[in-house]
């Protein structure tokens, strides 16, 4: 799900449309999705040698800046702001500085990852199983970053197996997927009895139904 | 008619060329093209010229039986130069020494830059000329051996480093007619000194040219030299070059060879590593487009123990783009404790742009580490994906991978000045295709 509302090619969508704030998503291109407010944390982000991330930040963030019509942030205007964000997630402009995730940890990819969406200020985005192969520090990290960037003017997506995530972002809302399809919904205690009771009672309550 | 008589006629045509020049009765030329007739120009059977049809392309585009027009002067050569680079400045026109543009700033203490047609009479040169570059190996050297108009001799004198890079420009002007030059160039790094050679081809107008390079260099005990070569001929260049370094103990050599242009270039580039506790970068980049066709053939010889050698050329083909590679590396039996590595690694943008690469490693020693690896494939498609999710549009992820891919070959680049302006002849080259 995560990869379609993101513009992956390999998922052909066969029916239906994706509204975000009027547009229909899926006529645009990947870089105009990010550009009109969507963020995909990756699951596995990719290395990416001689390319620094600094580089690629200033890149991104004036493009995305061009697209909603504003000024491109000068070098010193631009630092400041890292400077800001990198402070939030917990990063090392050191790791910044260095080839694009390449022989990065995954705890360190990970913070990669919420730094760029803290730098790219986004609407709507969404962290793909974001707490696969983290230790408890690291998530720690990571989920702290989220809930800084929490507002009322944005909104975010976890997608995750465990609750173990969302003892550190607490949900507003908790949608069970199963085979596609939304087959329950509620609040945060929804994902508590999850945890406490394994997903076979929901099978089992679908089977009933 | 078949491509053997075709063949025989165009040797025989250079023959009778030679036989035109005044240096006819020359010994070491006449042995030379001797040596060119025993070998003969490469048929698409060769298995060293099998992806680059050179004598079919000398057939069909030029006419060996007459000199080269007088070029017009070319008024500026400002557009050829790599801006605010001072350098002892060699220029060549048409394979013909020009001292109108030639410049040179150093001392006579630091390096001594003379008429390698002269010097071949004189004291120093004759001990190193066709030393380790021998007229019976490839077809094309023995045609320059042959052949050669103009060539220059370059000495370092021991313990001296020389602070201005020496910048050798040839310039073809085929803007009324056909062009074909043999240029030579003779460099000897006594002990302990340091050079920066810089070498760029380049031309004017849109006829054919055909220019042949041998190139000798040696490198003593100690010495250090960083060489670079500049392809990105506008016009219809068909070139070949041989070229051979040698090496002896405690030496330390960087190459870079960018390819940008030209129609057909053949690099044959030789490193002869003779001595032990050596240095060798050989780094290459082709960037090609169009339906130019690049092949680097490459030797790394260790023949002593003890030394290291990193040979890593890069490629990235777009339109109908030819690249080759071909990279041996011997390690004779002495030679023990080597360290060799090899890569080559290719991007293809398009379905009709093509590589061939083939690594050849022979190795006689036993206590040695060698690695190669050789790729090619296309732009990774995650990569791309990654950057687009960020808001960069396809073009511009393209041309920031390739970028990133094709940068990494400027690492042993030390001049501050020369590195901005092959980087910037990169990033312009990138961002267009």
């Amino acid at each position: 799900m995560a990869s379609v509302l993101a513009g992956r090619e390999d998922y052909e969508v066969t029916e239906g449309e994706v509204q975000f704030e009027g547009k229909n998503l899926l006529e645009l291109e990947p870089n105009e999705r990010a550009c009109e407010g969507i963020f995909l944390a990756f699951q596995y982000p990719v290395e990416i040698p001689g390319v620094s991330t600094v580089n690629f930040m200033k890149t991104a963030l004036n493009k995305i800046r061009e697209y909603r019509g504003q000024p491109s942030l000068d070098a010193v205007a631009f630092l400041q702001l890292m400077k800001e964000k990198m402070k939030l997630v917990e990063i090392d402009q050191s790791l910044l500085s260095r080839s694009l995730n390449e022989g990065f940890s995954g705890g360190e990819k990970k913070r990669n990852e919420i730094f760029q969406m803290a730098m790219l200020e986004p609407k709507l985005s969404i962290l793909d199983e974001t707490d696969s192969g983290l230790d408890i520090d690291a998530l720690r990290i990571v989920a702290n970053g989220v809930n800084k960037l929490r507002s009322k003017n944005n909104a975010t997506i976890v997608v995750t197996h465990y609750q173990r995530l969302l003892e550190y972002i607490v949900p507003d809302y908790v949608h069970v997927l199963y085979k596609g399809k939304i087959v329950k919904s509620g609040g945060k205690e929804l994902a508590m009895e999850l945890e406490a009771k394994g997903y076979d009672w929901i099978k089992n309550e679908l089977a009933l139904a | 008619m078949s491509a053997i008589t075709s063949d025989i006629d165009l040797k025989e045509k250079i023959v009778r060329a030679f036989e035109q020049t005044p240096d006819k009765k020359n010994a070491q030329r006449v042995e030379a093209i001797q040596n060119f007739q025993k070998l003969g120009l490469p048929s698409n059977k060769s298995e060293e010229y099998r992806f680059t049809p050179i004598t079919r392309a000398l057939e069909r585009n030029f006419r060996f039986d007459q000199l080269n027009a007088v070029p017009s002067k070319i008024n500026s050569i400002d557009q050829f130069l790599i801006p605010d680079l001072e350098a002892n400045l060699i220029v060549f026109i048409n394979g013909i020494y020009s001292a109108d543009h030639s410049k040179i700033i150093s001392p006579e203490s630091e390096i001594i830059i003379s008429d390698l047609r002269k010097a071949v009479n004189q004291s120093e040169a004759p001990a190193y000329f066709e030393k380790y570059l021998k007229s019976s190996v490839d077809p094309f050297t023995a045609l320059n051996s042959a052949l050669w108009q103009d060539g220059v001799f370059i000495q370092v004198p021991a313990k001296t480093k020389v602070a201005k890079p020496v910048f050798v420009l040839h310039i073809n002007n085929a803007e009324t007619e056909q062009s074909i030059a043999h240029t030579r160039l003779l460099v000897v790094l006594d002990q302990e000194s340091e050079l920066t050679l810089i070498e760029r081809s380049a031309s004017l107008g849109e006829n054919n040219i055909f220019h042949t390079f041998a190139e000798e260099i040696i490198v003593k005990e100690n010495a250090s030299l960083d060489y670079i070569k500049i392809q990105n001929d506008e016009g219809k260049l068909h070139q070949v070059a041989n070229s051979l370094i040698h090496q002896s103990d405690r030496s330390k050599l960087n190459t870079f060879t960018l390819t940008l242009n030209g129609s057909l270039i053949r690099n044959n580039f030789h490193i002869a590593i003779d001595g032990e506790n050596c240095v060798s970068h050989f780094y290459g980049l082709y960037l090609l487009n169009g339906n130019t066709l690049a092949d680097n053939h490459t030797v790394v010889d260790h023949i002593k123990p003890n030394s290291f050698s990193n040979e890593f050329y890069k490629g990235v083909m777009d339109g109908n783009s030819k690249g080759v590679f071909n990279g041996k590396i011997f390690v004779r039996p002495h030679a023990q404790k080597t360290n060799a590595f090899q890569s080559n690694r290719n991007i293809l943008l398009t379905d009709t742009a093509t590589v061939n690469t083939k690594p050849q490693l022979e190795i006689w020693a036993d206590d040695v580490k060698c690695s190669h690896g050789c790729t090619s494939g296309q732009l990774d498609e995650e990569a791309l994906f990654y950057l687009r999710s960020r808001g960069i549009s396809l073009n511009e992820a393209k041309a920031m991978l390739l970028y990133a891919f094709a940068l990494e070959t400027l690492e042993p680049i030390k001049n501050p000045i020369l590195k901005t302006y092959l980087d910037n002849l990169i990033s312009i080259r990138l961002n267009k295709s």
